[in-house]
């Protein structure tokens, strides 16, 4: 009977797993940097055959929740853990959460408009007119001001955000606390927030999909998500008061400020940052490292990685659109690898 | 009279229509599942779905031969962990129990068969995930398993119930004590029932996505052994249909058709073995 | 059942048959041994899930109080979170769900037990019950791809040209929607209704067929007003299990309720439910009080189907009963 032929097999393909077991490391959190990390582990491991790297992305809140509990090796996140955070980090993990940024990347607006295709300019109070559910047609005089030369129709916009607690919610809603003080009123900078209105999706994936499926919708998403599904995504006025497109060198001079003037724990936030050309929805993302692990084996693989991501792994990141990082901050931190114990 | 009789014949044969055309609204819908998922799944079918690990975000060409072993694993283990605690307890309720304590203990089953799937995923993350200090396959397999039981308990005791007593008491005339009657008469008699049961079991649980979320994770590369987060295959599905890469959809229907193909071949073949009825050892 | 051997151990002569009936007897004691720690170990897990939802929705219950289920807000900034807009979508959808699945389901079992002759009846509801094996994902898969584009271009329109002035078709329908999870939750439940609803109907015992139809009556009529009447309860109980089943209804519903929590007048809003919020929001729940309200939440629903399989279950042993005599 074919039972008798399903346990042995089944048996064999678990065992087989184990002969060539390999150093085994979790992590999970963001989803803003997936496509780098999925890039950087998978590239790793052909290295390294030995160490296998597992990240999955469930978004910075489960990153960080869920290396506080100790369930995964390491955690990912856009948002720095604040000091409650870290606080509970400390109780419950009986050590330091360490942050080392790895990249640079962009929350963009991206959105599906029939019939547009265009760069659409979008200025602050557009943002956040929309997400606050003032601004409900895309006609309206904030948006086409900016937009003279496009056609923009007098549908509803579809709003859509994070349906979970997220770091690429928190560059945006962070984004938008600077330039709107009715938003910062209202909703407030967190990962998680209330929103005053729109449709959840989950992921950068479930965002772009729900954007993707939805006609005259707007959604914000780390800048990789749009370019590889083709979707267009608009210009995002910067402080000094220039529509400037998300790019690596528009990312990067939004960092310049923080690559003289890091903080020696790394937690910074780079939105609305000064300087012409620079993205103002900009931001590092960090790994949540634990100053203590246990286990040698995993601290060597962990400290490896780090090593070789500061190095070979930063020339891999422009392929994918995400900018490098200063390199007064990679100084930086291949001092602090070092406070891993 | 006549026409009364004439009214009556005619709402009779209207109703006879539109019950008719309920059930057939209701079996189209099952067709045009089968059918859009043949449609869309066959066509995305091919080796390296099989055989290729998931490739990078954003990149063609990967596959789901971890998932497919994973939920093979996880599935292992949910029936070495369900099967044995559910027909033991459809043993206990069908011979051994008495009224009061059989009494609690089916309303114990069907309580635990109520508590929805989700439920049951947060529940064995903090009691296992958190506990062990990682996700795993391990606690994949725990948490398919608690939904297997109540399901394996029912049908066991069903099928024993239907066992005719002539049976037990022949055996027992022959000088066998309960257990050896059991043993040897009764549970051979109603195995083809259990069995079937069992199978339809494995294969509701088979595409619980739900509970596998917080517990057996998911992973790009090979699972080794029992202790590491696993793919699975609903979970593959669930996370690429709702993201924004056409090649990811295209996995997520082969993965779904390959799952629903799965699914139904064990529903009909357990069904069609019950409805051969109880097998009376010659 | 009693556990006392098989013979009467003083009838039998001393020495190597004692001891082999001493052996007979632990081979008994050791069957119902085995077989009553799993009963046992039945009972311990649900009582550890029990206990687990309990303790762990300590800090919320502890926190928010009863107001935590009137509460409409889910604020994880500042804290404030309340049960109401889950529990609204949960009904809400579970409601159009049994609206459109109760008139099909009791009219298929209707045809199914009473009209069709058996071997149509037994192929037709074989091939339903299969509609009941298909994975919740799978529903989902089917719902983002398949019935999402289909009521946008061409069911709500039409809904909305006829009855838009109504509040519950009020406003423009994004596709994700407490309608379109209720249509998927609709398809997932009605085999249950017909596979429950027929076996209630076909254990009416046949005299009370006879008798209706030696006073005349036509099938219809028999069936209308004899032989539903007396399987009412059953069909009833069917129901409730079906309602039980869309209420902890995860997946399809996660993937086409459109996660917002709000309360909205209108069909065509989107929103969440219980199971959607706890299986998109608990993995990524930083701080004691979310994921403590997130798995009271998980209490309310387990009460809630708990309840509902509990009258269930009584409602069809009482037909069952009824039949027999």
């Amino acid at each position: 009977m074919i039972n008798r032929l399903i346990l042995p097999a089944v048996a064999a393909a678990s065992l087989a797993g184990v002969a060539f077991a390999a150093l085994s490391l979790t992590g999970a959190g963001a989803t803003f940097p997936y496509p780098m990390y999925s890039k950087w582990f998978n590239e790793y491991n052909k290295l390294h055959p030995d160490i296998q790297i597992n990240y999955q992305s469930r978004g910075s809140g489960a990153g960080i929740q869920q290396v506080t509990e100790g369930t995964v090796d390491f955690g990912a996140s856009d948002g720095p853990m604040n000091d409650k955070q870290l606080a509970t980090f400390k109780d419950k993990r009986g050590c330091e959460a360490l942050h080392f940024p790895t990249v640079l990347g962009a929350d963009v607006p991206t959105y599906n408009i029939p019939g547009v295709t265009a760069d659409l300019n979008f200025t602050p109070a557009a943002l956040a007119g929309i997400y606050l559910g003032k601004i409900t047609k895309w006609n309206d005089p904030e948006i086409a001001k900016a937009n003279p030369k496009v056609k923009l129709p007098s549908s509803d916009i579809v709003v859509v955000h994070r349906a979970e607690a997220s770091g690429t919610t928190y560059i945006w809603v962070d984004y938008l606390s600077k330039v709107s003080p009715e938003w910062k009123e209202k909703v407030g900078v967190a990962a998680a927030v209330n929103w005053p209105t729109g449709l959840g999706g989950q992921g950068n994936e479930g965002v772009s999909g729900q954007v993707k499926q939805t006609e005259y919708a707007i959604g914000y998403v780390e800048l990789i998500y749009a370019i590889q599904t083709k979707m267009p995504y608009g210009n995002v006025q910067n402080s000094s008061g220039n529509f400037v497109k998300a790019d690596l060198a528009s990312v990067t001079a939004a960092a310049a400020g923080a690559a003289t003037n890091m903080p020696a724990d790394f937690r910074v936030s780079i939105t609305n940052a000064p300087g012409k050309n620079a993205y103002p929805i900009s931001s590092f993302t960090w790994l949540l490292i634990p100053s203590h692990i246990a286990d040698a084996n995993k601290k060597k693989a962990i400290l490896d990685f780090l090593h070789w991501m500061l190095g070979p792994g930063q020339k891999m990141t422009a392929a994918l659109s995400y900018a490098e990082l200063p390199k007064q901050v990679i100084a930086q931190e291949e001092k602090a690898i070092s406070k891993i114990q | 009279m006549n026409r009364s009789l004439k009214v009556r014949l005619f709402v009779n044969y209207l109703m006879l229509g539109l019950t008719g055309l309920c059930t057939l609204i209701t079996l189209s819908a099952l067709f045009f599942i089968l059918g859009y998922l043949v449609a869309h799944g066959i066509g995305s079918l091919n080796w390296s779905f099989f055989t290729r690990l998931p490739a990078p975000v954003g990149e063609a060409g990967g596959g789901m031969a971890n998932a497919i072993v994973g939920s093979g694993k996880a599935l292992l283990l949910a029936t070495l962990i369900g099967i044995p605690i559910g027909f033991l307890g459809g043993v206990y309720l069908a011979e051994y129990g008495n009224p009061a304590a059989s009494f609690v203990i089916r309303y114990v089953t069907d309580l635990l068969n109520g508590v929805p799937s989700i439920i049951i995923g947060v529940v064995v993350w903090g009691l296992v995930v958190q506990r062990m200090g990682h996700f795993s396959t391990f606690a994949g397999g725990v948490a398919l398993g608690i939904m297997m039981i109540p399901i394996s308990v029912r049908s066991t005791e069903e099928f024993l119930h239907a066992v005719p007593h002539s049976l037990r008491e022949a055996a027992s005339a022959l000088g066998a004590p309960k257990w050896k009657g059991l043993v040897t008469v009764v549970v051979p008699a109603a195995i083809r029932g259990i069995i079937s049961g069992t199978m339809l079991d494995l294969a509701r649980v088979a595409g619980e996505t739900a509970p596998l979320l917080f517990t057996a994770l998911g992973n790009q590369f090979w699972s080794n052994g029992w202790n590491e987060p696993t793919a699975t295959l609903p979970v593959m599905i669930y996370t690429y249909a709702i993201s924004a890469y056409d090649d990811w959809h295209r996995q997520a229907w082969a993965a779904g058709f390959v799952l629903l193909t799965v699914v139904l071949m064990v529903n009909i073949i357990a069904r069609m073995t019950m409805a051969r009825g109880i097998h009376i050892p010659r | 059942m009693a556990t006392t051997p098989v013979v009467n151990e003083g009838a039998l002569p001393p020495g190597r048959a004692q001891s082999f009936v001493r052996r007979l007897q632990a081979g008994e004691e050791l069957a119902y041994l085995v077989t009553a720690t799993a009963a046992a170990t039945i009972f311990l897990i649900t009582a550890l899930i029990l206990y687990e939802l309990f303790s762990q929705s300590a800090v919320s219950r502890h926190t928010l109080g009863w107001s935590f289920l009137f509460t409409s807000t889910w604020d994880p900034v500042a804290g404030n979170f309340g049960a109401l807009p889950f529990i609204y979508g949960t009904v809400v959808t579970s409601v159009l769900a049994l609206l459109i699945a109760i008139p099909l389901g009791v009219g298929a079992a209707i045809f199914l037990a009473e009209m069709a002759p058996m071997g149509i009846s037994n192929a037709l509801t074989f091939l339903i019950e299969l509609l009941a094996a298909v994975p919740s994902v799978i529903y989902g898969l089917l719902g983002i791809f398949v019935l999402i584009p289909i009521l946008q271009r061409s069911v709500v329109p039409a809904l909305k040209s006829v009855l838009g002035g109504l509040p519950i078709f009020h406003g423009t329908f994004y596709g994700v929607s407490v309608f379109s999870a209720g249509i998927v939750l609709a398809v997932m439940i009605v085999p249950f209704i017909i596979s429950v609803s027929r076996e209630v109907l076909l254990s009416v015992p046949n005299d009370q067929r006879e008798g209706s139809l030696a006073l005349g009556s036509t099938k219809w009529q028999t069936t209308w007003k004899v032989v539903v009447p007396f399987a009412s309860t059953g069909i009833t109980g069917s129901i409730f299990l079906a309602l039980a089943r869309a209420l902890g209804e995860t997946m399809a519903v996660t993937m086409v309720i459109g996660n917002t929590p709000q309360i909205k007048a209108s069909l065509l809003a989107p929103g969440n439910s219980i199971a959607s919020v706890i299986a998109s929001q608990f993995a990524e729940a930083t701080g004691d009080l979310y994921v403590s309200s997130l798995i009271e939440l998980g209490l309310v629903l387990f009460g809630v189907t708990f309840v509902l399989n509990g009258l269930a279950r009584i409602m069809i042993m009482t037909t069952g009963r009824k039949g027999a005599h």
